[in-house]
């Protein structure tokens, strides 16, 4: 009879720090908005990366076309630089939450999501805003011996 | 009977009878009064063709090794107690024939995956009924009670069928591989049953299930493997059960 009242025991305060038991609330509409971010970032993106690679590598002379000059000339309409602001912010934010679910779903203890999490936390916002940095203070007369049209002048 | 007539015909062997062949059954088995960690054992069983995987545990229980331990209650595919996995899908032992599982190599039968072992084939389901618990599986109702029964067009009874099957076996949460990481999440079955109530017209509870489920370990942490809707032995199209809980919430907020 000691025997089954100490099994019990054991089992009740193993119920106790069950590693089932969601301690910390976890409600919340957090993950509803990032599952409707995907669909929806990933429908824009299909439209933004088709239309980014039909006018880069198909129209007018096509892929022989891309050199400095090339990036110069597109970078300096607003409209392609929102264009690639926006491919480059959904990418990386579409990217980074689905990299975010993969450690969700294969990492077992806290420790390492939490290092997993910071380091892709650290990846995605350093390229974010390299990436806007680049786009916003592009300089197409970087190079003091260039000949582009606009540097000429 | 063509299948007696090419059986070698034995003295006891009589017209009409299921042809016999023998099977080899590979079971894990664990005590943990003196096991550190599970293993196989192999059991070599005489089967009929009408038998089904639970009758050759049965035997190895009762002929063999009465040691083996695994819960089974009505043995017909109702109570849901025998589930377990069996050559690596989850399925009802009392529902599966051996001959369906190919007989010719040996057939492996496991516990379900994803809660914790307690011997054998058995499983601790307390974490799996818990996540039940959670999502309130009863008739929540608003304002007077009805002096006669609660009328339901056969159209709206329809609109939940599917999901009133569910016997709670676990065979649909122990093999969604989101549950096996760690056990957070609340698995398809509870969702199944959220299902049953928020999608009857009779229950008022709806809102309050689907905030429930509104957890960052609730429905969006289905990735629609599919696993469980594979696995279901009573053929509840359980992932579907799952994506329109999901549409439910969006509906509600859009």
């Amino acid at each position: 009879m000691t025997a089954t009242t100490d099994q019990t025991a054991t089992a009740a305060t193993s119920a106790k720090l069950s590693p089932y038991k969601r301690f910390t609330p976890t409600r919340g509409n957090f993950e509803l908005w990032s599952w409707v971010f995907m669909r929806a970032s990933g429908i824009l993106l299909l439209v933004l990366v088709f239309g980014h690679l039909f006018v880069n590598l198909m129209l007018g002379e096509g892929i022989h076309a891309i050199d400095f000059a090339f990036v110069a000339g597109k970078w300096s309409s607003p409209f392609w630089q929102v264009w690639d602001m926006l491919m480059l912010w959904l990418g990386m934010l579409h990217g980074f939450n689905g990299v975010r679910t993969i450690i969700n779903d294969y990492t077992e203890r806290e420790g390492t999501r939490w290092v997993l999490k910071t380091l892709l936390v650290v990846a995605t916002v350093f390229t974010i805003v390299l990436g806007t940095l680049v786009i916003f203070t592009f300089d197409p007369c970087i190079d003091p011996n260039s000949t582009l049209s606009v540097c000429t002048k | 009977m063509t299948a007696t007539a090419t059986q070698p015909s034995s003295d006891e062997q009589k017209a009409g009878a299921v042809p016999t062949f023998t099977v080899t059954l590979k079971v894990q088995r664990y005590n943990p009064e003196v096991d550190e960690a599970p293993h196989f054992e192999t059991y070599e069983v005489t089967a009929h063709a009408t038998d089904r995987v639970l009758d050759a545990l049965h035997q190895i229980k009762w002929e063999q090794d009465g040691s083996l331990t695994f819960r089974r209650s009505c043995a017909h595919g109702v109570c849901g107690s025998d589930a377990m996995r069996i050559n690596g899908k989850n399925r009802l032992a009392c529902k599966t024939l051996i001959k369906d599982v190919n007989p010719d190599k040996p057939i492996t039968v496991e516990p379900i995956k994803g809660l914790p072992l307690e011997k054998d084939l058995v499983v601790d389901m307390e974490p799996f009924f818990d996540a039940y618990r959670e999502i309130q599986p009863f008739l929540i109702t608003n304002g007077h009670e009805p002096t006669r029964e609660r009328i339901q067009s056969q159209a709206d009874r329809d609109r939940f069928d599917d999901t009133t099957k569910c016997i709670l076996c676990a065979a649909c949460t122990t093999s969604c591989p989101v549950f096996w990481n760690d056990g957070q999440y609340f698995g398809p079955a509870a969702i199944v049953n959220a299902h049953r109530f928020i999608f009857d017209s009779r229950d008022d509870g709806g809102s309050q299930r689907l905030e429930i489920l509104n957890d960052k370990e609730g429905v969006w942490r289905c990735r629609t493997t599919f696993n469980c809707t594979d696995a279901c032995p009573r053929g509840i199209q359980v992932t579907k059960a799952i994506q329109e809980v999901k549409r439910a919430l969006l509906t509600s907020r859009f």
